[in-house]
């Protein structure tokens, strides 16, 4: 009777060792997963938390920030100092300095959710390195902005009067959007 | 022809030829192996050396070769030299007699199988030497290990080969091939009127050869989550890399050894080809088969524990070697008896 079930046992241990095979065998037949990371880089998540940015209002190329200050009262750490001025022919105040100070940034969101005109998000940047202490203690939000409302005036050259087809409109942001992530961080 | 049978040149040729194949297959093998471990686990492996990561097994060698050889302290400095020596030699000697294909055989003996498995032993002892002189204490738990591990697998291989002795009544491995001649259906693995269980042996020749070259899932030898490296732990540079081209080159011949005791060496699976370079090709297919069979199973099943790899060998595949001895002899011999008597 042992003598059948350890025949039994060693036949039932000798299948389990080719159904393991066969798994592996499937995976190796199964496409490669690796991403190639300088040269291919993935996709961010749609909450992902990179450092807070302006956003440009994808219809007049301009920052929305109104420069109320309310992002930098309700920061925890106190690391949001921005001015705005009343430029020529505006209503209301722009801003016209943005600098945060990465350093002490908890990601926590405050700013985000606080804004009255949406004016700031989470990029999605995560290649922030620097040799410089500096390049996160004063990040210049407005400068990189500025880029950002250049490469979008260069992107629509026909004078404001000509207003564009609304179906172009929601393309808008994406195109700028994607140009300062490329930029160097520091 | 006068010129290539001159003794000096044939084993000229040998020397070059098999040292050369013994490294390239080293290097190479072990790029096909970290290919093959990282396509298991769905990575590409190796890929930024050359195009697709050829030229790594070149990276690896200037690597090693620009270490400094160490002999530590307190070490028996003949011995802890010697064995790196000791275990290459073995499969070295091993290939003299394996028939690569109709014509390409270093020297074909009439006790070629005799030995390929005379030779084989030492290379345990190299192993046991190299971690004795090293006098590391996880060196000579891993010398401990293989001795006791070679021992338990050498007699369900030696048993075997046995049964397969009694089939072909020769020990010279072109016979043996030459035997096997005309399709799939004539090679020993296949040859069920003999022995119902021929693939039964092949599997546990299969599995003894792969705990002899200390392959996982029965890497005792060096298991490197418990004992560091085992054996080698005190070898670095090119000291280090020659255990591990012996490691290659024992698998080559143990899968070339396969080849030709059970899947009929270069004769051609269909019957027809398998003369010169087409014998050729038919062993190297086969044999790389095997090899690449090795490596599958390596990246397949994790390291057993010790005492169920002896258990394996004690309670399983002894006792089951042994049935296919008697059965392949009763099998044989009954209708002798049986036309004697009547
Ligand atoms: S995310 Fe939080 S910590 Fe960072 S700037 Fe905004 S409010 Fe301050
Ligand atoms: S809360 Fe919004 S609009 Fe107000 S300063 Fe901050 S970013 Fe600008």
């Amino acid at each position: 009777m042992s003598l059948i079930t350890a025949i039994r046992e060693t036949f039932l241990g000798f299948k389990s060792l080719l159904v393991g095979l066969r798994i592996t065998a499937r995976e190796a037949s199964r496409p490669i997963i690796t991403v190639q990371y300088p040269r291919e880089t993935l996709k961010m998540p749609a909450r992902f938390r990179g450092h807070i940015k302006l956003v440009l209002d994808p219809e007049t190329g301009k920052p929305r920030c109104t420069a109320c200050t309310l992002c930098a009262k309700a920061c925890p750490s106190g690391c949001i100092v921005l001015d705005g001025v009343k430029r020529e022919g505006d209503k209301k105040k722009s801003v016209s300095k943005y600098e945060l100070d990465f350093t002490t940034c908890s990601l926590c969101g405050s700013c985000v959710e606080i804004c009255p005109s949406d004016a700031i998000e989470f990029s999605k940047e995560y290649n922030v390195v620097s040799l410089n202490r500096d390049t996160f203690e004063n990040m210049d939000l407005y400068a990189k902005i500025e880029a950002e409302a250049r490469a979008w005036s260069a992107a629509h050259p026909a004078p404001p009067a000509a207003s564009p087809p609304p179906a172009a409109a929601p393309a808008n942001p994406t195109a700028p959007a994607s140009q300062p992530l490329n930029a160097p961080a520091g | 022809m006068t010129f290539l049978s001159l003794e000096p040149i044939r084993v000229l040729l040998y020397l070059v030829g098999i040292c050369a194949f013994v490294g390239a297959n080293a290097a190479y093998l072990v790029l096909a192996e970290r290919k093959g471990a990282g396509r298991i686990q769905r990575r590409p492996g190796p890929n930024e050396a050359g195009w697709a990561g050829w030229m790594q097994p070149l990276a690896d060698g200037l690597k090693l070769l620009a270490k400094q050889i160490m002999v530590p302290p307190g070490t028996d400095s003949l011995l802890f030299r010697l064995a790196p020596l000791l275990v290459m030699a073995p499969p070295l000697m091993c290939l003299v007699t394996i028939p690569f294909g109709e014509n390409v055989v270093a020297r074909d003996l009439n006790l070629g199988l005799l030995l390929v498995f005379s030779f084989g032993s030492i290379n345990v002892m190299a192993l046991m030497l190299g971690g004795w002189a090293s006098r590391n204490k996880y060196a000579i738990i891993s010398a401990a290990r293989v001795v006791s591990q070679n021992v338990a697998y050498e007699i369900p291989m030696l048993l075997v080969v046995i049964t397969l002795l009694m089939m072909t009544g020769t020990m010279s491995l072109q016979e043996i091939t030459a035997q096997q001649a005309g399709g799939f259906w004539h090679w020993n693995l296949f040859k069920l009127w003999v022995n119902p269980l021929m693939p039964v042996t092949f599997v546990i020749f299969f599995t003894c050869m792969l705990a002899e070259t200390n392959r996982a899932p029965f890497d005792m030898a060096e298991a490197e989550s418990e004992l560091v490296a085992g054996a080698f732990t005190e070898y670095g540079g090119m000291g280090f890399g020659v255990f591990f081209m012996a490691e290659y080159a024992n698998i080559v011949v143990g899968c070339c050894l396969a080849t030709v005791l059970f899947l009929g060496g270069w004769q051609s699976p269909i019957g027809i080809l398998s003369s010169g370079a087409w014998g050729l090709l038919w062993f190297f297919l086969k044999t790389y088969a095997l090899i690449l069979t090795v490596i599958w199973i390596r990246w397949t099943f994790p390291r057993t524990q010790f005492y169920s790899l002896l258990n394996l060998s004690w309670k399983i595949l002894i006792p089951l070697s042994l049935a296919t001895l008697l059965l392949t002899g009763a099998m044989m011999k009954l209708p002798l008896l049986w036309r004697a008597l009547s």
